[in-house]
């Protein structure tokens, strides 16, 4: 809206403008002629407007927005799990249940908010698949006490920011480092706060991190507009990326 | 005529890989003779290793922390006698293209015996990737440069190196504690390295960490020139005439 309205203010003050500053050859013609123009835009404008919000379009949107992990992923897990059906099967067949878990989400039609608490368990599974290959050099920390599971929340809006977390804080490194995960409710909304190792030298390869973060940002505002946010910034040496949404509980259908 | 087994060295960052890799080797040993001397996590960790068991073959992944499989292929080349380098990676990224067209061997994650058992086949027959040929791979800029002393392969920390000197026929790398001569050339040092080296003379890259500031000198002749002082290095060196700009580029940053 505030587009239309700087919009129509510009194209108000240039034909004062015009007004004003005597036109050379000011003809009634030419006038109308502009004045056709400015309400051709702005009808055209205002249309495409309505179309881009139209529930259909959102639908479309979000579908496209599909979150995508990493094919790197995949393989390097599968790898893991071949090297466990030997020697630990059980371990095997776990992990295996995790994949089929975490890739049922992950090709579904996510258009629908789910419960934080399913969000999270996803999470869980993901990093216990990541734990499988990387060893100790993945420490996780949860802070849930204050966590509303019952929030409601864009599916796969976390794990795709642990995947980050993990391939430019944790991979880069032979060294352990701690990805902390902490969720809590404060004054009606659901704050998740994700911490991570900052690399300097992770530089190497930055640009994912980009892409992750459109896509979440872009889900959070077609679900809750101005009320999801996305912020990241590098605090003490580690990242931090804190996402905001207003706290929906499921069964409080409005 | 019977041949002596395989020597294969393993080298991934990821333990379950290490482990997938063993299982599979052994279960080529019946088809191949081969005996596995080691496992390593990184590139740093394998040359290491490299210096006390001697390998024919190191099956390498590509991505690692520290150091990546690349930069261990070429640091190996140094060694008296160095292995061949197979690669190992989880996905067929179009960087693997240039290892296509330049056949360089390289596995696909999760590894089939039959194709492994191909690639140990031919390693008998194949030489080292030469340096020139790895070039010619995706590679980021090295974390090391290697220099061959007493039959090792020492690793100078590029973060270490003040500045890089060409003469004659070799360059000379200056880090605060000492010196190391190196056989390779100064363009190709700067291609690589980028930003991080500024060229101060036709024959000298100084890192721009290490620049403290520059200094006007006045030599016996009447003519003046700028010197740059180094940080931690009680040394100055000549910036030509035709590189003058880069004072103005850095040196009041440097001075500040």
């Amino acid at each position: 809206m505030v587009l239309v309205v700087t919009i129509a203010t510009g194209l108000v003050t240039d034909s004062l403008l015009r007004r004003v500053v005597p036109l050379p050859e000011g003809s009634l013609s030419r006038y109308l002629l502009f004045g056709l123009i400015v309400a051709g835009t702005l009808l055209f404008y205002l249309q495409l407007r309505a179309k881009a919000l139209s529930p259909a379009l959102i639908e479309a949107r979000l579908q496209a927005l599909q979150a995508r992990i990493r094919p790197h992923f995949l393989f390097n897990t599968i790898n893991a799990v071949l090297s466990l059906v030997r020697a630990e099967p059980k371990r095997a067949e776990h992990a295996l249940e995790d994949l089929a878990d975490l890739f049922r989400v992950l090709m579904s039609d996510n258009r629908d908010l789910v419960p934080l608490a399913d969000e999270v368990l996803l999470c869980r599974q993901y990093l216990a698949l990541e734990s499988l290959r990387l060893g100790d050099r993945l420490r996780l920390e949860w802070h849930l006490n204050s966590m509303p599971g019952d929030a409601l929340v864009p599916p796969l809006v976390l794990q795709p920011l642990l995947e980050n977390a993990v391939y430019h804080g944790i991979e880069p490194s032979s060294e352990p480092g701690v990805v902390s995960i902490n969720i809590f409710a404060k004054d009606g909304q659901v704050h998740a706060i994700l911490r991570n190792p900052y690399r300097v030298d992770g530089g190497r390869h930055h640009a994912g991190n980009k892409m992750a973060f459109a896509n979440v940002r872009e889900r959070l505002a077609l679900h809750f507009d101005a009320e999801g946010s996305l912020q990241a910034r590098v605090k003490d040496a580690s990242y931090e990326v804190h996402i905001r949404m207003p706290y929906r509980p499921a069964g409080d259908r409005a | 005529m019977t041949e002596a087994p395989l020597r294969v060295l393993i080298v991934d960052d990821e333990a379950p890989a290490r482990r997938r890799l063993h299982q599979l080797l052994d279960d080529c040993a019946d088809a191949f003779p081969l005996a596995i001397v080691g496992e390593a996590a990184n590139g740093r960790e394998a040359l290491e290793l490299l210096h006390v068991v001697a390998a024919d073959l190191v099956l390498t992944d590509i991505h690692m922390p520290d150091m990546d499989g690349l930069e261990l292929a070429r640091h190996v080349l140094k060694l008296p006698h160095p292995p061949v380098v197979i690669f190992t990676t989880a996905y067929q990224e179009h960087a693997l293209d240039a290892f296509e067209v330049n056949a360089i061997d390289y596995l696909v994650k999760p590894v089939r015996v039959p194709r492994l058992l191909a690639a140990l086949q031919k390693v008998p027959k194949l030489k080292p990737v030469p340096a020139a040929k790895l070039d010619l791979l995706p590679a980021g800029a090295r974390r090391f440069l290697s220099i061959t002393e007493r039959a090792r392969v020492m690793l100078v920390p590029v973060d270490d190196i003040a500045y890089l000197k060409a003469e004659l026929k070799y360059v000379t790398i200056r880090t605060v504690q000492r010196e190391y001569l190196l056989e390779e050339s100064l363009t190709h040092l700067e291609e690589e390295f980028g930003p991080r080296f500024v060229r101060v003379h036709r024959n000298c890259l100084v890192a721009r960490d290490f620049i403290k500031g520059f200094e006007r000198r006045v030599s016996d002749d009447g003519d003046a020139h700028w010197e740059v002082l180094l940080r931690d290095i009680a040394e100055s060196l000549p910036v030509s005439r035709r590189q003058q700009f880069i004072v103005r580029e850095i040196g009041r940053i440097a001075t500040d």
